[in-house]
């Protein structure tokens, strides 16, 4: 009967272990561009459609291949999880969870800072180790709010705000003169509270900010960018300008609240600005304002990359996975569609930015991180438990502004600042 | 006593009967070949032990093993430790680390994430969420045991209610989340039904609330559950033998009495089984709140918090010891209760 036992097991093990490294072996090329690659996306609206017509353009101009997409929902979540195994695709955008002191251990390098930094941008400084470059951005975003113009118009505002105070009197301004929700938070999914955490280096205006956040004992003592973000995002929700109900909002239908006015304002890249456009009635009641900061009378946002394509270092089709990405980056035009910043330097900035020109605001890139200290700042927030880059530490922030918490936003920003202390004391 | 019975009946036709039964299903042991055995002219004792199913029937003639059992058992076993026990060993190796879900290195730490745990007591605040979770379950399982006895007897419309409450357990998770959130929001459906009924003035943020919140989430577990402790309690109650029931209305019984010293007697162990799945369950409560709230506004709960950590914060080694000590406390908890309330034979004759 053991015995029985112990082969059925054994068998059932070598089904499954089968069964995951079912990978393709066809394709194999010594630097020649053919065979298949697998491409992962998080792109689940379009992969059926605009990414069919890339693999067509692509596949004509270099016969004999073929690509295959992997659309994933989860992507963030999910490909980081595979990153375990060496089945992540030939072509895969680099999750932001990835780290940059672990780039090499998992990316092809596609050239040094040098070859690249004339011809792209967003390679000085982002997904970048000991001098190399491992992912081309897909596209670019600013940083700001997305708002529409009507309602603002209706409330008698017409300058974009100067200072958060000027913001608040706005927003204000819209409660008691239209019916829209100045300003939605989108709280329950979390992920766009996260978005806050874009406004790095836009409040001050400084190209170091992400560099001076990692040496910084206390980010949120007054003064600091997150103090000032982390406040006037608590003054908005304390003062009744948000969404009544917090816990209940809903991102699809937030698209079409603000497409027809029934909300003013959210804070989201300008990757946003599309799709926002796509569910108004009239796409020009959709614009885009700068954060209420000025630095010597001038605004300033923060551009920077999108996803970035890099390629598998177990990837058996490296040459093709190549040609793959600098096909898409130079000539599939997905910036400019998708309204973004173009990572092609020679290409102009995006009408969707214009309202921002307009403001005379300054677009600045980040600076490069000095060597070890990549990608420093959200290892401390990892070890705080803070996660900058999850929305949870902002919704307490909210509960606490709303009353839903018994907390002042001092108390918060002390505890803040006192577990990012700590957690920086233990992060080489 | 069996072995006197034994003698009495040669064949031994007792021994053979549902020898794979596990324990504690011994109310399911009234089969017609048991009832048989009472007109057989046997004396009073044997009944008694007729319905235990693991008497001490060992020392029975030995028989050769049937190796059918076994076969059958490999596909499941097999799927229990690919799927269950070598990730749960896993999860015992990560515990020890400082791994971040991602790195190729694993830095070895020792029993460091267990002492950060045991030195860390707001992990475990959130384990009071855990309270209103144990109060829905002993909700959940009166109202289960009140549709079930009522839905046992000659009731009009019976499937047709079975199947009513039976429905919301086969509906997907994520669904049942999505649902909710229409029905919990302001002006969704329960405020609708509410000023319909004349109540208006209820309706409050039922999720954006810290008071409430935890109560509405409460409740959808209720509704969510409710049909699979019905059909366990509905299948234990329909195994009792009906001249149980005519016995007891000869003696007078009415439907309370019935209940009370035949039904509830009957499907102890269930209920037993019930209350020990609910505890843990609460203590693990991971589904509804993740979705509806995502752990928002006070509804954190220690599996939530555990994901957060793991899935957030890249704390993997933490996290996996986190769910090693919840592990813990959950079979702690079930020892306790077993020690409480023992696992008794059923006997009802």
């Amino acid at each position: 009967m053991r015995r029985y036992g112990i082969a059925g097991t054994a068998l059932a093990l070598l089904l499954a272990l089968a069964g995951c490294g079912g990978g393709d072996e066809e394709g194999g090329s010594d630097g020649a561009i053919s065979g298949e690659i697998t491409v992962l996306t998080q792109r689940t609206d379009i992969v059926n459609t605009v990414l069919q017509e890339y693999k067509k353009k692509f596949e004509t101009k270099y016969p004999g291949t073929t690509v295959k997409f992997e659309a994933i929902t989860d992507y963030e979540g999910e490909v980081r999880i595979r990153m375990n195994t060496k089945e992540y695709g030939d072509v895969l955008l680099i999750p932001n969870s990835v780290t940059d002191d672990l780039l090499s251990t998992f990316f092809e390098p596609l050239g040094t800072i040098d070859e690249l930094k004339d011809r792209y941008r967003f390679v000085r400084n982002e997904k970048v180790l000991d001098g190399k470059v491992y992912g081309l951005a897909i596209t670019g975003n600013a940083q700001g709010f997305v708002y529409n113009k009507k309602v603002w118009q209706q409330a008698g505002i017409t300058a974009p705000p100067r200072t958060p105070a000027e913001f608040l009197a706005a927003l204000t301004a819209i409660r008691d003169r239209t019916d829209a929700i100045p300003l939605y938070t989108n709280y329950k999914d979390a992920w766009p509270l996260s978005q806050w955490e874009g406004l790095r280096g836009v409040v001050s205006g400084d190209p170091d900010a992400a560099i001076k956040l990692a040496r910084d004992d206390a980010p949120w003592a007054p003064g600091r960018e997150h103090h000032v973000v982390d406040s006037l995002l608590f003054d908005i929700v304390q003062q009744g300008l948000t969404e009544p109900d917090p816990t209940t909002t809903n991102w699809e239908q937030s698209k079409g609240m603000i497409g027809t006015g029934k909300v003013a304002t959210m804070m989201l890249g300008s990757w946003a600005i599309v799709q926002m456009q796509g569910a108004a009635t009239d796409k020009a009641d959709i614009g885009y304002l700068p954060f209420p900061s000025q630095v010597n009378g001038k605004f300033h946002t923060v551009i920077a990359g999108d996803y970035k394509n890099a390629i598998n270092i177990n990837s058996r089709n490296k040459a093709t996975a190549r040609a793959w990405i600098d096909w898409f980056t130079n000539e599939s035009n997905y910036a400019v569609d998708q309204g973004g910043i173009s990572p092609v330097i020679s290409q102009a900035m995006p009408t969707t930015l214009a309202d921002l020109t307009a403001a005379n605001t300054e677009f600045i890139e980040l600076s490069p991180p000095p060597k070890g200290e990549e990608g420093l700042a959200d290892r401390i927030g990892n070890q705080a438990e803070i996660a900058l880059g999850d929305g949870k530490y902002r919704q307490r922030i909210v509960d606490a502004a709303r009353g839903a918490k018994k907390e002042t936003r001092d108390e918060i920003f002390a505890d803040l600042n006192r577990k990012w202390s700590d957690a920086k004391s233990k992060v080489k | 006593m069996w072995v006197v019975a034994a003698a009495r009946t040669p064949t031994g036709r007792h021994d053979d009967v549902r020898p794979g039964l596990p324990e504690g299903l011994g109310f399911q042991m009234a089969t017609p070949t048991n009832t048989a055995s009472r007109f057989s002219g046997l004396s009073g004792k044997i009944p008694q032990r007729r319905l235990g199913p693991t008497g001490r029937r060992r020392q029975g003639p030995p028989r050769r093993k049937p190796r059918t059992p076994y076969l059958f058992l490999i596909v499941p076993v097999a799927l229990l430790v690919v799927f269950t026990y070598i990730p749960v060993l896993g999860m015992f190796g990560y515990s020890v680390t400082s791994w971040n879900g991602l790195s190729p290195t694993r830095e070895f730490i020792g029993a460091d994430n267990y002492v950060e745990i045991a030195t860390r007591p707001e992990l475990f605040g959130v384990l009071r969420v855990s309270l209103y979770y144990v109060g829905a379950s002993v909700v959940q399982i009166v109202l289960a045991l009140y549709f079930a006895t009522v839905l046992s007897f000659n009731v009009r419309f019976r499937n047709l209610f079975k199947g009513i409450i039976f429905f919301p357990y086969l509906i997907n998770g994520v669904a049942i989340a999505m649902v909710f959130l229409y029905f919990f929001e302001p002006g969704g459906t329960l405020d609708s039904t509410l000023s319909a009924l004349g109540l208006g003035d209820l309706s409050r943020q039922w999720l954006g609330d810290p008071g409430t919140i935890n109560y509405s989430l409460a409740g959808t577990s209720i509704w969510r559950y409710l049909g699979l402790n019905f059909v366990l309690f509905l299948g234990a109650i329909q195994s009792i033998p009906a001249q149980m029931y005519e016995a007891a209305e000869i003696d007078g019984a009415n439907r309370w009495h019935q209940f009370r010293f035949l039904i509830l007697p009957g499907i102890r162990p269930i209920v037993g089984l019930s209350f020990i799945l609910a505890i843990g369950g609460s203590l693990s409560v991971f589904e509804i709140p993740y979705i509806m709230t995502g752990g928002a506004n006070g509804s954190e709960t220690f599996v939530t918090q555990t994901v957060h950590l793991a899935f957030k914060a890249y704390k993997v080694g933490l996290a996996s010891a986190m769910a090693v000590v919840l592990l813990l406390i959950i079979l702690l908890i079930t020892w306790v209760q077993r020690r409480i309330v023992p696992d008794e034979r059923v006997e009802l004759s």
